[in-house]
């Protein structure tokens, strides 16, 4: 059916093709989990369960020696667990800003992506808790991080960031999975009904809790919908700035940093996206979603990428400025020998020896963004795939450079020590991914992955104004030609 | 088509009861049920020898530390050895059936093998000395100084009524704590720690702010896992 020239006063126009219909995307979306899993689904997925299964043996491993097979010692106490943690953490963002900021903004292009990006933050989330849970070296009695009654007269304590931590990291995975379930009740009402198989039938109808699509329904959906995006809002800028507070409340050089919460939000936002668009280009081409998720779109992400990585520049200078303009030698040290590497170098004229990763950093998550500036940058599927993966190695060398550097040459020579990962460190790392991808996959086959609902909610003849609609003619009102009657109640 | 039956309409609703009613269930039976005070507590097991307390601390009067030597100095309680036994008991009741284990460990210098009825975790550091030296609270115009100490019994109960020694208090974090945050109820003079059934006098509550000041328990983490 061929749409009518847009109505351009009415709000932002769809960013999908013109004549795409609502059974167009009905189609598009739930054909994924009706037809058979396409070559490319396969190939992805045993390798991520192979993964999946070697994060399994490196934790039974882990549980079994202890976590002294980690290459955290003295003086680097911390080390890639909290730097990993930090990391799937951050990620998670752009899903909640997506679904939670955007919505409020009327952002209606984020309906192509929302799904797909809230289910990311809710594994990222999954498996940032793998490595603090893991951390605490006897994770059988992690549930003392609950302030439950107990036998010992004591509660967990309440002054400590890394307790705010563990509430601020519960409430965002509650509220995302909540949040995230919302919004699919109509869509899996829609696969219920297309369903062919009793069973089927029963698994997604249980799932959509009895959805009718009535007008009640409707207005009640809506409604906690808009609630839960509310709640969502604060969380985007809350969990990352506690996180932050892990490191800023303490007085170490290097972490003791007024910047760090905006600085920590920004940097969230900013990998977030970048996995968002990463996977998002390998879905699109295994799936052929070429007409939902369009060109349009990853210009829209890049652009936040682009302000994202600006930001998190300003803050890498900031800091840098700080702690010359503070005139503090600890500071200065941290800065210009732990991580420039050649701004002071030791009594031996060596620099810093982990300098490398401090401009790993720089060069992917400041210099390679700038490329976004270009129209031409910003439309490129192979452009953007290999700067997004730039960032998101850019990013985990953020978290790495402000853990290990400011733990591995601290003020009293003889203590200096480096960090070393061990072969564990790596496999885990590697075996987190397994987790994402095998959940990640399982959902894409499973779930409607984008949401229909709204998508379809942004598509010209969606609204009520649209001429040329079939329905026109039925509703006189819209057409603008007779004076609308008064409402019947 | 219809593909739920329509009683399945209540199955949230009892979800989210049995749910609430199992999460708080399982917490009140850990905390309740897997509580040293529920498994501890009353742990009065057999004696190679059944020795009653009963009869030696209270009715004969013997005083603890006369069989627990030294424990006001020392980290440990100690286990009294044989010849602790023999040195009344190769005078007094020579031919008792009940005591021919101690008589054979005295003849064969094999160590009687008692059952230990409190047992602290390795990580807990507890040091008997600590709560019996007796802290300088005061000293008199004269000279007499005022030492508080904790007594056996605030501990282990009246032993001088047990004919089998058990558990009598809860030897949990929690009972600790108690103590330490607030040590006032069982302080005494270091003179009477072996008393049992010491009641305070009048005049001695007058002054309980200075005894706890003198003891000063400590309840940070180290002051007890070290």
């Amino acid at each position: 059916m061929a749409s009518a020239a847009p109505i351009h006063e009415l709000g932002e126009r769809s960013l999908l093709p013109p004549g795409t219909t609502f059974n167009d995307v009905t189609e598009a979306v739930c054909r994924l989990t009706e037809e058979k899993a396409p070559r490319g689904w396969w190939v992805l997925f045993l390798p991520s369960v192979a993964l999946l299964g070697l994060m399994l043996s490196c934790i039974v491993y882990l549980l079994s020696m202890g976590i002294g097979v980690w290459g955290n010692n003295t003086p680097a106490y911390w080390a890639w667990d909290i730097t990993n943690f930090v990391w799937w953490i951050g990620i998670g963002h752009a899903g909640t800003l997506i679904s939670a900021i955007l919505f409020l903004f009327r952002q209606n292009w984020r309906t192509s992506i929302n799904r797909f990006a809230e289910a990311m933050t809710v594994f990222a989330v999954l498996c940032a808790a793998i490595f603090p849970a893991l951390h605490t070296g006897r994770p059988w009695f992690d549930y003392y991080l609950a302030p439950l009654p107990n036998q010992m007269g004591i509660w967990p304590n309440f002054k400590s960031p890394l307790m705010w931590d563990v509430f601020a990291v519960n409430t965002y995975l509650t509220i995302s999975v909540i949040f995230w379930y919302v919004g699919l009740i109509p869509d899996l009402a829609t696969l219920r009904d297309r369903s062919k198989t009793l069973l089927r039938k029963r698994i997604y109808g249980a799932l959509a809790l009895g959805w009718r699509g009535s007008h009640r329904h409707w207005q009640h959906y809506e409604r906690a919908y808009l609630i839960f995006a509310a709640i969502s809002t604060p969380l985007v800028l809350s969990v990352h700035s506690i996180v932050s507070f892990d490191f800023a409340t303490s007085v170490m050089p290097g972490w003791h940093t007024t910047i760090f919460p905006p600085y920590f939000v920004a940097g969230a936002v900013f990998s977030g996206f970048a996995l968002v668009l990463t996977l998002m280009l390998i879905v699109r081409s295994v799936f052929k979603m070429h007409s939902l998720v369009t060109i349009k779109h990853m210009d829209l992400m890049n652009k936040f990428m682009l302000g994202t990585g600006i930001m998190v520049g300003y803050a890498y200078a900031m800091e840098f400025f700080i702690a010359w303009y503070s005139g503090n030698p600890y500071e200065s040290w941290v800065f210009f020998h732990n991580r420039l590497g050649f701004g002071y170098l030791d009594q031996e004229g060596n620099w810093g020896p982990l300098w490398w990763s401090y401009w790993a950093m720089v060069s992917c998550n400041v210099i390679a963004p700038q490329l976004f500036w270009f129209k031409k940058v910003r439309t490129s599927v192979p452009a953007m795939f290999v700067i997004t993966i730039f960032i998101n190695i850019g990013m985990w060398f953020e978290r790495f450079v402000i853990i290990v550097t400011s733990l591995y040459r601290d003020f009293l020579p003889g203590s200096w020590g480096s960090f070393h990962a061990t072969w564990i460190d790596i496999l885990l790392y590697m075996g987190t991914f397994g987790l994402f991808f095998t959940l990640f996959l399982l959902f894409i086959r499973w779930v409607p992955m984008i949401a229909i609902a709204e998508v379809k909610a942004t598509l010209p003849h969606a609204h009520p104004h649209h001429a040329g609609d079939d329905h026109a003619e039925d509703h006189p009102a819209a057409l603008g030609t007779v004076d609308a009657p008064a409402p019947a109640e | 088509m219809q593909i739920f039956p329509r009683e399945l309409n209540l199955l949230p609703m009892v979800l989210a009861g049995v749910g609430t009613v199992a999460g708080v269930g399982l917490i009140l039976v850990v905390w309740i049920y897997f509580s040293p005070r529920n498994l501890q507590v009353g742990y009065s097991p057999e004696q190679p020898v059944p020795y009653s307390h009963r009869l030696h601390a209270g009715e004969l009067g013997l005083d603890c530390r006369y069989c627990h030597a030294n424990v006001e100095e020392s980290a440990e309680a100690m286990i009294p050895p044989t010849q602790t036994c023999m040195g009344c008991h190769n005078v007094v009741r020579t031919e008792s059936a009940r005591l021919a284990p101690i008589r054979e460990s005295w003849e064969t210098g094999e160590a009687m093998e008692w059952v230990r009825v409190h047992q602290l975790p390795d990580h807990t550091y507890f040091n008997h000395s600590t709560h019996l030296y007796g802290a300088l609270a005061s000293e008199g115009p004269n000279g007499e100084e005022v030492r508080v100490a904790i007594g056996c019994e605030s501990c282990h109960g009246r032993i001088d009524q047990m004919e089998v020694v058990g558990v009598d208090q809860p030897i949990a974090m929690q009972w600790c704590l108690e103590c330490h945050r607030d040590p006032s109820e069982h302080l005494r003079p270091v003179e009477e720690i072996t008393t049992m059934g010491w009641e305070p006098s009048d005049e001695w509550l007058e002054h309980t702010d200075e005894h706890v000041a003198a003891v000063l328990p400590p309840t940070h983490c180290s002051g007890c896992h070290r």
